[in-house]
């Protein structure tokens, strides 16, 4: 990813938190392009939603220092106040004002504007979330999803430099959250706005974002494209966290390759592994494809129905065990022996 | 201090975040007004450590023993009263469909508007050997014919029943319409009939409403002074007021306010239970309408006399009197000391409404900036006052101000040479504190549940909008709160409009109010001419019921 510095909108460089000793955030650091979309993933807990509430202000940061636009927000002992960032929130329990109207729901932030151009931004934004009709009702007599949509609308109306949206999608069932999370992305790309969105879910963060960080235990796992994450995790916990997988022991027989179960595989073995040394290898379901004339064959112990597909869980000779993704029309009854092909350009090694 | 710009909100718990204690503006706010609570029990129960022999044996003697008895049946007649019109009337108005009830259902709360001595006084002056009620009955059948005694045990008990009802009503009502209908299916088709059903399983479940709605009717039993005194029956409270203005021993006072104070805590102990039990037990969806039990024609009507028959006893009635009383001394009654009654009356009420308001709301900010067990601890104290009866207050907290009084007094003598004599006796400073303890839950409760709506998210919505400080104060802060903060406000206004005991022991001279007028008035049984203050009362009295009617959605 080519980016200059000027179109870097928000760095954070080096910050650590905590809450009295307890750390939340330790030595983070990220860039995020001027109109991209980053996500921060990880388990409840992790921090993700700390690191947003220190981009917005609502906490400051003990050590390192936070950049929009290339000036400094927040560094240790000094911070810029929330209302001063022009960093725009969606709240994860959407937070919207409960005595006011949609339409003056979304022109809080707009009280520097003349009313007739702020009106012109208020409709304008109902429009874009399709609840023009609805300006007169009051927060209570929406459904969840509208009153989603009211908070980006509302977030969206002061043209904030950067978005943040925390767990937007929590709240919702699980149709409305798929469906609601294209909607959003595609709203913030009309709007050519630049946002961070923070979840435990990582469909919702393949869905949205185009950068992707994975954090675990106050720490930044990997920063990265989805495809990247997925394919090739930095570490155990971003295999283990994000997808499904299994992780094959194996050996390195040089720089470039190493011997498993399944045969010898191109791989990129870890930094400084001598030959010989033990490595576990992973592989996605995706990775192995189902091929009746082989090369390899293997037990079916599991299955696993999913409507389009099935996910198989094959044993091999001398007792390893991997999954395979197999369109659904490919049924075979436990016991069954198939065969599998590799489809992969190379694998991720992790020492052991 | 600015709500907006102080310490962040507290979130939900974060370890290590707040098991430390740092006294700051808002905590210190939410421990004096505990300290208020506190001290005026305090100076009660020393006054156990300083006995005055020779008082105390004769209280002991002749005293205690008909004061526990009377108390003891008062309590007894009261719960019963209470639990038997108030569940009857709730199941009615929650469960089942008869012609009127949607009227009967906010109606019922009518008699919650009369001041219980009210109603007390109106039924003595009707009832009475001298009454219109005996003396039409001997003119028909004879100057033997018996009646019973209205000034007796029974009498008083029928009287509170009859205004503290709405209580237990309103809560049983509450559970009813949530659990009653469906609680009742389920005994059905478990092959209970509906009755069964009803003793072994609505009225169970609904047993912490009933039980939390006897317990506030029982509180305001036991602080009841003024519907007694009409009655001459003795209990704790006329007896303090009586050893203070009558054998003039505030010490002896004390020391019966300490008595009573004991039987109060238990009753306190038990509503604060069936509060943590009602939390606990669920409740679901209010009932509809398609819901409701349909009376069969018969029972309908027995349903619709029987509200009719409460109404017309406990507020038609007495109302009618009223009207009928004040038109008549009218003409002698209505001059320029009444409207200074009326006066006297808005004003200490106003300035208490204010008050407490305001201390309710610095309260509610306390509770939302610092969510730790010690400002949760104080905000709880702070709000307990309503369970002190207000002699007990009025007792309290005199002795304390006149003790630091005299301090203050002895002090500046001494070291500035004033001679400034009292300073704070006899002067609304005695009255207003026992006021803002005694009404600060009823302006608090508002208040407090139109800060739930504010939550953190909210401020933080604001202020990521542009709009922090003063501007989200005033923009979002006073909107979200302006509901609450009126409600609280009417509530404690009526409040201290209907307050008898503390107005009458500790109001500054000359500052008879409406409630000062109607003791007069009573204790020469001059009743009618008690009615025309006791109209303002009850006009005013009436507003607060709307307030209830419309926040507990009780049309429905």
């Amino acid at each position: 990813m080519q980016t200059s510095n000027a179109d870097i909108l928000l760095e954070l460089d080096g910050i650590h938190h905590a809450y009295g000793d307890h750390p939340v955030v330790s030595d983070l650091s990220l860039q995020l392009a001027r109109g991209h979309i980053g996500c921060l993933l990880g388990p409840s807990g992790c921090g993700k939603t700390t690191v947003l509430r220190l981009i917005a202000g609502f906490e400051n940061v003990r050590e390192g220092e936070i950049r929009i636009n290339g000036s400094a927000v927040s560094r240790k002992g000094w911070a810029l106040p929330p209302e001063k960032r022009q960093v725009g929130m969606v709240f994860q329990d959407y937070a919207l004002f409960p005595h006011l109207t949609l339409a003056d729901n979304v022109g809080f932030g707009l009280h520097r504007l003349p009313a007739r151009d702020r009106k012109e931004r208020v409709d304008h934004l109902l429009d874009v979330v399709g609840l023009a009709a609805d300006h007169k009702k009051y927060p209570h007599e929406l459904s969840g999803g509208q009153q989603q949509r009211v908070a980006l609308a509302r977030a969206l109306a002061p043209q904030p430099a950067l978005l943040l949206l925390d767990e937007p999608f929590s709240n919702l069932d699980v149709d409305l959250r798929e469906r609601l999370s294209q909607e959003v992305r595609e709203i913030l790309k009309s709007q050519n706005a630049t946002a961070i969105l923070v979840t435990h879910d990582q469909h919702e963060a393949f869905a949205m974002a185009d950068e992707i960080g994975v954090m675990h235990q106050g720490k930044l796992q990997q920063w990265d494209s989805a495809y990247n994450i997925y394919h090739r995790p930095a570490n155990r916990f971003v295999a283990d966290f994000v997808g499904r997988g299994v992780l094959l022991p194996g050996t390195v027989l040089n720089p470039r390759e190493v011997e498993t179960a399944l045969g010898v595989l191109p791989c990129l073995a870890p930094e400084g592994s001598a030959a010989g040394s033990p490595v576990d290898i992973l592989l996605r379901p995706d990775d192995i494809v189902h091929d009746d004339s082989g090369p390899l064959f293997a037990e079916v112990l599991h299955k696993a129905f999913r409507g389009a597909d099935i996910v198989y869980t094959l044993g091999l000779d001398g007792g390893a065990r991997v999954l395979s993704l197999v369109p659904s029309h490919h049924n075979h009854a436990l016991g069954d022996k198939i065969g599998i092909r590799l489809d992969i350009d190379h694998v991720v090694a992790f020492p052991r | 201090m600015n709500p907006a710009s102080t310490a962040p909100i507290a979130t939900a718990p974060l370890p290590g975040a707040f098991a430390r204690f740092r006294p700051d503006g808002w905590r210190l706010i939410a421990f004096g007004v505990a300290v208020l609570v506190v001290v005026p029990l305090l100076v009660v129960f020393s006054s156990l450590l300083s006995p005055e022999e020779e008082i105390w044996a004769h209280l002991a003697e002749h005293v205690l023993p008909g004061l526990l008895l009377n108390t003891f049946w008062l309590v007894l007649g009261v719960a019963a009263g209470t639990v038997v019109l108030g569940v009857s009337l709730a199941w009615l108005a929650a469960v089942c469909e008869f012609p009127g009830r949607r009227f009967f259902a906010w109606a019922m709360l009518l008699p919650m508007a009369l001041p219980a001595y009210v109603s007390a006084f109106v039924f003595v002056g009707l009832l009475d050997f001298t009454g219109p009620v005996q003396t039409w009955l001997r003119e028909i059948f004879g100057a033997n014919i018996w009646f019973p005694r209205i000034r007796s045990t029974g009498g008083v008990i029928a009287v509170m029943s009859l205004t503290l009802y709405p209580y237990v009503y309103l809560l049983a009502k509450n559970a009813f319409a949530t659990q009653g209908k469906r609680a009742l299916e389920a005994a059905q088709s478990l092959g209970h009939s509906r009755v069964s059903g009803f003793f072994r399983v609505a009225l169970p479940m609904a047993r912490p409403w009933i039980a939390g709605g006897m317990m506030l009717a029982l509180m305001e039993t036991l602080a009841d002074f003024g519907t007694v005194s009409v009655f001459n029956y003795d209990t704790f409270t006329t007896a303090i007021y009586k050893a203070w203005f009558g054998l003039f021993s505030l010490s002896a006072a004390s020391q019966l306010a300490s008595l009573l104070i004991v039987i109060v805590f238990a009753v306190l102990l038990v509503e604060q239970l069936s509060r943590s039990r009602m939390r606990y037990t669920q409740a679901g969806k209010h009932a509809q309408d398609k819901d409701r039990i349909v009376l069969t024609r018969g029972a309908a009507r027995l349903a619709s006399v029987y509200c009719t028959l409460v109404l017309g006893v406990a507020f038609l009635i007495p109302v009618a009197q009223l009207a009928l009383w004040s038109w008549q001394v009218f003409g002698q009654d209505f001059d320029s000391r009444y409207l200074e009654f009326l006066w006297h009356s808005l004003a200490l009420s106003g300035i208490a409404a204010l008050l407490t308001a305001a201390c309710a709301l610095l309260l509610a900010y306390a509770k939302r900036y610092h969510r730790d067990p010690w400002t949760a601890g104080a905000v709880r104290i702070a709000t307990l006052g309503y369970a002190l009866p207000g002699p007990v207050l009025a007792v309290g907290i005199f002795v304390a101000l006149a003790w630091l009084d005299n301090f203050l007094a002895a002090n500046l003598k001494e070291h500035l040479r004033i001679e400034t004599g009292l300073l704070l006796q006899g002067t609304l400073l005695v009255m207003l504190p026992a006021y803002l303890v005694r009404f600060l839950a009823a302006g608090y409760h508002p208040v407090d549940s139109a800060m739930q709506r504010l939550t953190r998210s909210i401020d933080e919505a604001s202020r990521s909008l542009g709009v922090g400080g003063m501007t989200m104060l005033r923009r979002v802060h006073l909107p979200v709160l302006r509901g609450g903060l009126l409600t609280g406000l009417v509530l404690v206004f009526m409040d201290v409009m209907k307050e008898m005991p503390i107005t009458l022991m500790t109001r500054p001279f000359g500052w008879d109010t409406l409630a000062v007028r109607i003791f007069e008035m009573t204790s020469e049984g001059e009743w009618e001419r008690a009615a025309l203050p006791a109209v303002a009362l009850v006009a005013a009295g009436l507003i607060p019921i709307f307030f209830v009617a419309r926040h507990a959605d009780i049309q429905r």
